[in-house]
């Protein structure tokens, strides 16, 4: 296990590397001069410089380069230009807020498709079947920025049960951004579920079981689920890291206080370091996250790690 | 049972993606009204007789503004779509035909292209490169080509040892004529089932981009950019949110459909592949 733990480390170094210089070269592809695109039109030229020293694009290309790698090394991701405070210190601010939603909504999401794969699973092309079936296909094809202000009318304003938008209210507050953002997933879950129980209740164990004289229920929950869990850890694990980019469309429809959407602020007001920095911790949490997720397959499943 | 199930489901894939074509085409035929043509008196009005889906913030006809609006998401569809099976197609091929360092530099490529947040890198290339229909397609075709690369790569290296491919070398054929007479043909399925699929992808991607505002830009009808204005009248005017959405959903779950039926027509090892 270690050396596989270590092999994967290894292999997140060029990734992460590859993505850092994929961050960097993106204020290089502005077009024209990016010190004019970011001052605006009718900049007085003081400013224009101001702007190319403090991204230090007097420099040359190598030396800027090695200074931001330098720099992230120091934990250092810059400084704000609307705020002239360290793009960092916002978000370390925000990050709580997004974290709160992808758990929020990967609860939503257990919490409809463990009971609707498992009645799919068990009573198999019934009609409770085929209603699951049914809504993992609309949940699938719902986009969340419709579903989002879908909910809006029907429980904040119809129904004045939640608050419209923002994070003030604590839990109240964070149940419809969850349900948005955990409905495509609890899609993908319940069908994962569905298969995932069904392969297991055709096993021999199972018939044994059965014959032995353990009822159906209790060889459902004491044997199939054990097995049937393992590919849906990772689906799950896999599927957390989705959850951090759908934010950014989540929080923009109800306002929520999160990384996504002071990565899409920061771009309206074209505040590029915050901008750079939003993405690259967005990245980065997703890959730490995608390796977590391996790194737990590899655990519950011993025969990944001799690929 | 199944077998019928997924028959209708393809025939309504089908029946909605030819509708999605001909009201992209015929927009200017089918729509009642001047998509851009301002009724400021009448604004935020619900659905009526002469408005069957009611008028906008800028009193604008929502039915004209959502059937011009297929246009802008088939465009943006079938531009990526193209551009990016291209592109994945001449990479993957030349990555799968040739092997060595070539292969191992566009994997490289490749992965971490993956590793990185699809949305993300688009809403990244977007912001730097300006907010624009134009750019909606090149940001969506970076970060689409990867998926054909890899598909076709992986087709290649299975093609590469067909016998038929050795004697069409061994007959003094260039590489480049193997690649595209014999090779090609023969991944060409699969990647007609992702690139349908791979529609839906960027329609709904489009969509996206628009409604966080940076997509295509005013006045131009967008679904998405139709769902962001609705939304500051949640509760006022809900029929600016609710039918531009309909219009998403159902062309993305008939493109869907559709896809999934052509899984069975064309690549019936495909599912084998996914599981």
């Amino acid at each position: 296990m270690a050396q596989y733990i270590i092999r994967r480390l290894l292999q997140l170094i060029p990734i992460t590397l590859g993505i850092m210089t994929l961050i960097f070269s993106l204020i290089h592809m502005i077009p024209g001069d990016p010190a004019v695109q970011i001052a605006g039109e009718g900049a007085r030229p003081e400013d224009v410089l101001a702007i190319r020293k403090a991204l230090g694009l007097d420099q040359p290309l190598w030396s800027q380069y090695v200074h931001y790698l330098g720099r992230l090394a120091h934990g250092d991701l810059g400084v704000s230009f609307r705020t002239s405070t360290p793009v960092a210190q916002e978000i370390m601010h925000r990050y709580p807020a997004t974290m709160e939603l992808a758990f929020g909504a990967m609860f939503v999401a257990i919490l409809v498709a463990f009971p609707l794969g498992m009645i799919s699973a068990i009573y198999r092309n019934s009609w409770i079947d085929n209603v699951a079936r049914f809504f993992a296909l609309i949940g699938v094809s719902m986009p969340s920025f419709w579903f989002g202000p879908l909910l809006i009318i029907a429980f904040a304003i119809n129904h004045t049960w939640f608050p419209v938008s923002g994070r003030d209210e604590g839990l109240r507050s964070l149940v419809l951004p969850a349900v948005t953002m955990g409905l495509a997933l609890s899609a993908i879950l319940t069908r994962m579920i569905r298969v995932s129980v069904a392969e297991e209740l055709n096993q021999l164990y199972m018939t044994t079981a059965i014959a032995k004289g353990v009822t159906r229920v209790k060889a459902i929950f004491r044997h199939a689920l054990k097995n049937a869990l393992i590919p849906v850890i990772t689906v799950l694990a896999l599927q957390f890291g989705s959850l951090l980019t759908g934010a950014i469309i989540t929080e923009q429809i109800f306002s929520w206080p999160g990384l996504g959407r002071l990565l899409i602020t920061s771009i309206n007001t074209r505040d590029y370091p915050q901008v750079q920095a939003s993405i690259l911790v967005i990245a980065v949490t997703y890959i730490l996250v995608n390796f977590i997720s391996d790194l737990l397959y590899a655990a519950v499943d011993p025969r990944i790690k001799l690929e | 049972m199944r077998r019928l199930v997924r028959n209708f489901a393809f025939a309504s894939g089908a029946l909605l993606t030819i509708v999605l074509i001909v009201v992209a085409i015929a927009a200017p035929l089918l729509a009642p009204f001047d998509p851009n043509a301002q009724d400021t008196i009448r604004r935020l009005e619900p659905p009526s007789h002469q408005h069957p889906l009611g008028l906008d913030d800028l009193g604008r006809d929502v039915l004209s503004r959502i059937l011009y609006g297929a246009r802008v998401s088939l465009r943006v569809g079938f531009s990526v779509v193209l551009i990016a099976a291209a592109i994945g197609i001449a990479l993957g091929s030349t990555a799968g035909y040739f092997g060595g360092a070539i292969d191992v530099t566009i994997m490289r490529i490749c992965d971490i292209l993956l590793a990185f947040p699809g949305i993300l890198l688009a809403i990244a290339l977007v912001a730097v490169l300006g907010p624009s229909l134009n750019n909606v397609i090149l940001a969506l075709a970076t970060i689409g080509w990867v998926g054909y690369a890899r598909l076709v790569r992986g087709q290649v290296l299975k093609v590469r040892e067909m016998e038929y491919v050795t004697a069409a070398k061994a007959l003094g054929a260039r590489s480049p004529r193997v690649i595209v007479l014999h090779v090609l043909p023969n991944v060409i399925n699969p990647v007609i089932v992702m690139a349908t699929l791979g529609l839906a992808g960027a329609i709904l991607a489009e969509a996206a981009l628009s409604f966080l505002g940076l997509g295509v830009q005013p006045p131009t009808p967008s679904w998405g950019a139709m769902l962001t204005s609705g939304r500051q009248y949640l509760g006022i005017a809900n029929h600016l949110a609710i039918y531009p959405g309909i219009a998403i959903m159902l062309a993305v779950m008939g493109l869907n459909f559709l896809g999934d039926g052509l899984i069975d027509a064309l690549d019936p090892k495909y599912r084998k592949r996914m599981e």
